[in-house]
């Protein structure tokens, strides 16, 4: 009977190992940052044929966007991709400490730009330019639809960058926890591969709406 | 198989990364002052090409894709050419309306 048991116990020790399955597991990952790439190119594909319709309403209204604000929001979230990777790097060389270090200025530096964002869209409110104004409203067509992009492309954006901060501020407490470890880190890879997703719709959010001039 | 992948992703050192962060905010700081010059047509052009190189930064080292098993380029490669297919057809589409 005790033989069997530890026969059992064996077999389930065993199995756990055997179904462990990395590989599949980034393969779904990337499965579902294809649905997310259908999500954004649909977005992207609308503001490309906008912009051949309205293309000098587009350019007035992208005069208005901060570039100083826009670039320096690009390197935010560059560099955040980079503390997420180093991360993941300290976490395979087993040094826990500089991985918890690393993945807090990653979330430190996401909540940054939500900052900006928020300093950024207060601006344009108080000029009254916000989705359904009258000083919108009152715009040429094209110029409204260029708002109208803009608003719901980098609102999707942000509310990537707030799941972003969720999910990595989960890991964190999984890497205390130790349920994440140098051994056993494909939960805070994928939740990389999710990051440089966001930080890859920005690299192109940037330029097609800020650096129009 | 688990030590051979872990071997492949102990090869990306921090030192890369920091590289490549390097390049993508030197590519940021030249994709900004370009667009201060006027190049009229080709402007948008040369910011997509610009941000398709830090994209192919983003994806290949900070994503490991270089790295990867042949399924996941192949994968990437499918879907991105579906993509840039229903961009190209609708451009034709919508400027020869």
């Amino acid at each position: 009977m005790s033989e069997t048991i530890t026969h059992n116990q064996m077999e389930h020790i065993h199995t756990e190992h055997v179904h462990r399955d990395d590989f599949g597991a980034k393969i779904g990952m990337w499965l579902f940052l294809f649905t997310e790439l259908l999500l954004f190119g649909g977005l992207f594909l609308l503001y490309m044929a906008y912009r051949l319709q309205y293309s000098h309403e587009f350019h007035i209204g992208a005069r208005e966007l901060n570039i100083g604000i826009g670039t320096f929001n690009t390197i935010i979230l560059l560099t955040s991709s980079m503390t997420m990777a180093l991360s993941i790097a300290a976490m395979q060389r087993s040094r826990k400490g500089l991985s918890l270090f690393l993945l807090a200025s990653t979330i430190a530096l996401a909540f940054g730009f939500l900052v900006n964002k928020f300093f950024e869209w207060s601006a344009k409110f108080g000029h009254g330019l916000y989705p359904g104004s009258e000083t919108l409203l009152g715009k040429p067509r094209g110029e409204y639809l260029f708002y109208g992009m803009y608003y719901a492309m980098t609102g999707l954006h942000a509310i990537h960058v707030i799941i972003g901060m969720i999910i990595l501020t989960f890991m964190f407490v999984f890497i205390v926890r130790n349920s994440i470890t140098s051994t056993n880190y494909i939960k805070l890879e994928n939740s990389g591969l999710y990051w440089h997703l966001v930080d890859l719709i920005w690299i192109f959010l940037f330029p097609l709406f800020y650096l129009m001039r | 198989m688990e030590n051979e992948h872990s071997e492949k992703h102990h090869a990306v050192g921090y030192g890369t990364y920091v590289l490549i962060w390097l390049v993508l905010v030197g590519l940021t700081v030249t994709t900004v002052s370009i667009s201060g010059i006027n190049l009229g047509n080709i402007a948008l052009a040369v910011a997509l090409l610009i941000a398709a190189m830090k994209s192919a930064f983003v994806i290949n080292i900070f994503m490991h894709i270089k790295f990867e098993d042949k399924i996941f380029k192949v994968f990437i490669a499918v879907a991105l050419m579906t993509l840039l297919s229903v961009f190209v057809l609708t451009a034709f589409d919508v400027f020869f309306r």
